[in-house]
């Protein structure tokens, strides 16, 4: 009786509170649960593909089509990059939703891009129903199974009571610590039940809580060492970007205070302006001159949110001998992975930043100014290589000459402009030549090197950025595939431009068969491609051609006013190679710039 | 004299690292008991080329769902060191602990022996499993199946022993273990006093 009284006056008391807020215990179906967890987590777009297991889900988009946005991809990987490419222009998490199957198994690539270069982004995946599991059922996968070694995290909810909150939860895995992906498989069954909802603001039970607040000690050791070095360099990377556009502002703020050299890796593009005095250029494999020697010859290398790649670092025990290391990095398990570090700190990128900018004022620091002067002249030297230097000509057009004929009509156009790259040749000199202010600018496949990431890429940053200008820098082999987002732009009406380096070759690739494999060019040729410009009208959008230095200015020009999507099929110099670049193996010294390339011997191989 | 050209790397990827001393540790992990967990766990050893000697896991505490993996592993102390934090970093990971490093700890594991035999091998295993401590489950007029536990050099030395006995099978738990208590330094005065 007591009890009941008791009950009576709870649920008396839930009905005054719910006209202040709703109710917290909400009875919905599962797929109601999972746009209900999107929207409360704030995501506008999401690119999927539908299929048998997640009709449900895709019933719910139907009903809700004024609050989210459904973007209807060509084919799974094309959402999961475009995911990829929403997710590393906001700073937001990506979503993208897909079916049992070959609708997760199409997935698996852009997870494991994401994965690599720390994106989040959250994919649901349908499941056959709950008692189909383990019958090899019509479009059954072991979803979790082939994406565990894939995603930071993935779930299977078998209860419809825990699903809200698993949605919940993979968000905040996905955008905490280390960025990464997060699949949440969800069987048919669980999609159709009722349950109650959890909404975000309800404690769970997840645990995960990575460390972003350095350690102190560690950090004064690392500004003593800083105010001491002689010929410090800044080695940064994607980190930076992740940890969102405060933190590019604090490096920025860092290396006015100190005036130290900086580098970044291909992720980490755009954290500090290229237009800046201390800029080096991009390091690694096809960095510049001057950024690899720096990297050799420092004594102080502050590495902040990047992880000491191989291509980075070349031949590991020959990487920058004489040098203090200083590692900020949100990941523990990426500190001492490939190179001993002298000071290895678990933090964010910003928050450890911050703390140095303190430190540094506190203790009231000084660069050793006659030191950094020496340094600085040194770099100019360096600099005096002109390792980006190539022979144009007034027949054929050269790669490096469309990109900086890109770039200066880019500089001059006044929306804010993203750029995607696919994977090869053309990346290494887009990474070159387009020159970078702002963070978040620049999308790439760093880790993986996913060819046909590119597209996809661009159409999920124009769908976050509608007016802004997003061009997919491409070769003509990576962008055919995902070509079939041609299809998906135009539906959209996505004007992104496409500017396909076309050289008929897998240019990396024969670049490497010429260096290293006795100028044998096996299966790097093309020899059957499609008339791009036909094909863009094909789709709907619109096709342009390049083919001498002299079209190329109005062939640009009149892209950058297309309002349709645009394949621009530049043809560029079949032979040209991508340099300065470290053959692998080699020390950051060790480099070849294009000058030499002609007497690098090809008989040694 | 000239010197030799140094080989042309060929591969994308650097040269192979040399090889360091490989040291064991027994690595005691906390994970929240989720499905797949153990999964996960196993495949990080598989994918990034780890080695295990021994696994052992069960569920510790049951409202709280937890389960300790107990996993001894052997490497470079680089690697050692990798795989901790590789574990540390994963979602259901709650602790990762270095036995090894962090103090005493006692191991144990439990082997179920299996010897067939008659006449004086039959007595001979019998007089040794009870210098071992080890217990007979199970006797037929064949066979008898000795529970034995200890640490696994006692395990090992306890089936070596057996094998010209008639050893017919083995089936081993892999280790459990937990680090000792700290021993207080200071005795406490007796409060009657």
């Amino acid at each position: 009786m007591k009890r009941k009284n008791l009950d009576m006056s709870t649920t008396e008391a839930k009905r005054t509170a719910s006209k202040t807020k709703p109710a917290p215990a909400r009875k919905m179906s599962g797929a109601e649960m999972v746009i209900e967890a999107l929207i409360e987590q704030g995501v506008e777009v999401i690119f999927g593909y539908p299929g048998g297991a997640v009709l449900p889900i895709y019933d719910e988009l139907f009903k809700n089509k004024d609050r989210i946005k459904h973007v209807l991809v060509r084919h799974e990987q094309g959402a999961s990059h475009a995911a990829e490419g929403y997710a590393r222009s906001t700073g937001k998490v990506g979503c993208f939703l897909v079916t049992s199957g070959p609708g997760a198994t199409n997935a698996v690539t852009g997870l494991t891009d994401a994965l690599m270069d720390s994106i989040p982004v959250v994919c649901i995946t349908g499941q056959v129903p709950s008692h189909l599991i383990g019958t090899d059922a019509f479009q059954e996968a072991d979803t979790t199974g082939i994406t565990r070694p894939c995603t930071k995290h993935n779930y299977l909810v078998k209860d419809i009571n825990k699903l809200a909150g698993t949605v919940h939860e993979a968000f905040h895995v996905a955008r905490s610590g280390r960025p990464g992906p997060v699949v949440i498989d969800i069987p048919k069954d669980i999609q159709f039940a009722q349950g109650n909802y959890q909404d975000a603001s309800q404690p769970t039970t997840h645990t995960y809580k990575p460390r972003t607040a350095p350690d102190m000690d560690g950090i004064e050791a690392a500004v003593e060492l800083m105010a001491q070095a002689k010929k410090p360099v800044f080695y940064t990377g994607g980190g930076i970007i992740n940890a969102g556009p405060e933190a590019s502002k604090l490096l920025r703020e860092l290396v006015r205070e100190t005036g130290f050299p900086v580098t970044s890796t291909l992720m980490g593009l755009g954290a500090f302006p290229a237009s800046g005095k201390e800029w080096l250029g991009m390091l690694g494999m096809h960095g510049t001159f001057e950024a690899n020697w720096a990297m050799h010859d420092c004594d102080v290398m502050i590495c902040i949110g990047a992880r000491f790649d191989d291509r980075v670092t070349g031949r590991v025990d020959a990487f920058s001998p004489d040098s203090v290391k200083i590692h900020i990095d949100i990941d523990a398990s990426s500190i001492n992975k490939n190179v001993p570090v002298d000071i290895g700190l678990i933090a964010d990128a910003g928050e450890a930043m911050k703390a140095m900018l303190k430190v540094w004022r506190a203790k009231g620091c000084k660069a050793d100014q006659p030191a950094l002067k020496k340094w600085w002249k040194q770099i100019e030297e360096w600099r005096a290589q002109k390792c980006l230097s190539y022979k144009n000509s007034d027949t054929i057009i050269k790669p490096q000459y469309a990109l900086q004929r890109l770039a200066h009509f880019v500089a001059q156009d006044k929306r804010d402009a993203y750029i995607s790259t696919e994977v090869g040749q053309h990346q290494m000199w887009a990474a070159q030549f387009l020159p970078f202010d702002h963070p978040n600018r620049w999308l790439t496949s760093g880790g993986l090197g996913t060819m046909g990431y590119g597209l996809p890429a661009a159409i999920g940053a124009q769908m976050a950025h509608k007016d802004a200008l997003v061009i997919d820098v491409a070769g003509e082999a990576s962008i055919l595939m995902n070509i079939q987002e041609m299809s998906t732009a135009v539906q959209y009406r996505l004007p992104v431009k496409v500017f396909i380096m076309n050289n008929q070759w897998m240019g990396m690739v024969r670049q490497w068969q010429e260096l290293l494999h006795g100028e044998r060019y096996s299966e790097s040729y093309t020899d059957s491609l499609p008339d791009f410009v036909k094909l863009a009208e094909a789709y709907g959008g619109i096709g342009l051609r390049a083919e001498t230095p002299q079209e190329l200015d109005s062939v640009i020009k009149e892209m950058m006013k297309t309002d349709k999507v645009t394949l621009v099929d530049v043809r560029i110099d079949q032979r040209e190679n991508c340099f300065p670049m470290i053959p692998s193996g080699k020390a950051h010294n060790e480099m070849i710039l294009a000058a030499d390339a002609e007497k690098f011997d090809k008989k040694l191989v | 004299m000239a010197k030799p050209k140094e080989k042309q790397n060929k591969s994308v990827y650097g040269a192979t690292p040399v090889a360091q001393n490989v040291e064991s540790h027994t690595l005691s992990v906390l994970v929240v008991n989720e499905p797949g967990v153990l999964a996960r766990v196993i495949g990080l050893f598989a994918g990034r080329g780890y080695n295990i000697e021994s696994l052992t896991v069960a569920e510790t505490d049951h409202d709280k769902h937890l389960s300790r993996i107990t996993i001894v592993v052997n490497g470079t102390p680089r690697v050692i060191e990798q795989i901790k934090t590789q574990l540390d970093r994963m979602v259901p990971v709650q602790k990762v602990r270095d036995l090894t490093t962090s103090g005493p700890y006692v191991d144990r594991e439990l082997a179920l022996v299996k010897v067939k035999g008659a006449g004086e091998a039959r007595i001979e295993a019998l007089r040794i499993a009870d210098i071992f401590r080890a217990h007979v489950v199970d006797s037929t007029l064949e066979s008898f199946i000795f529970e034995v536990t200890g640490t696994t050099a006692k395990i090992d030395a306890f089936i070596n022993l057996m094998r010209p006995l008639g050893l017919s099978d083995v089936s081993r738990t892999g280790i459990a273990a937990l680090s000792r208590s700290k021993v207080k330094k200071e005795i406490k005065k007796d409060p009657a006093k």
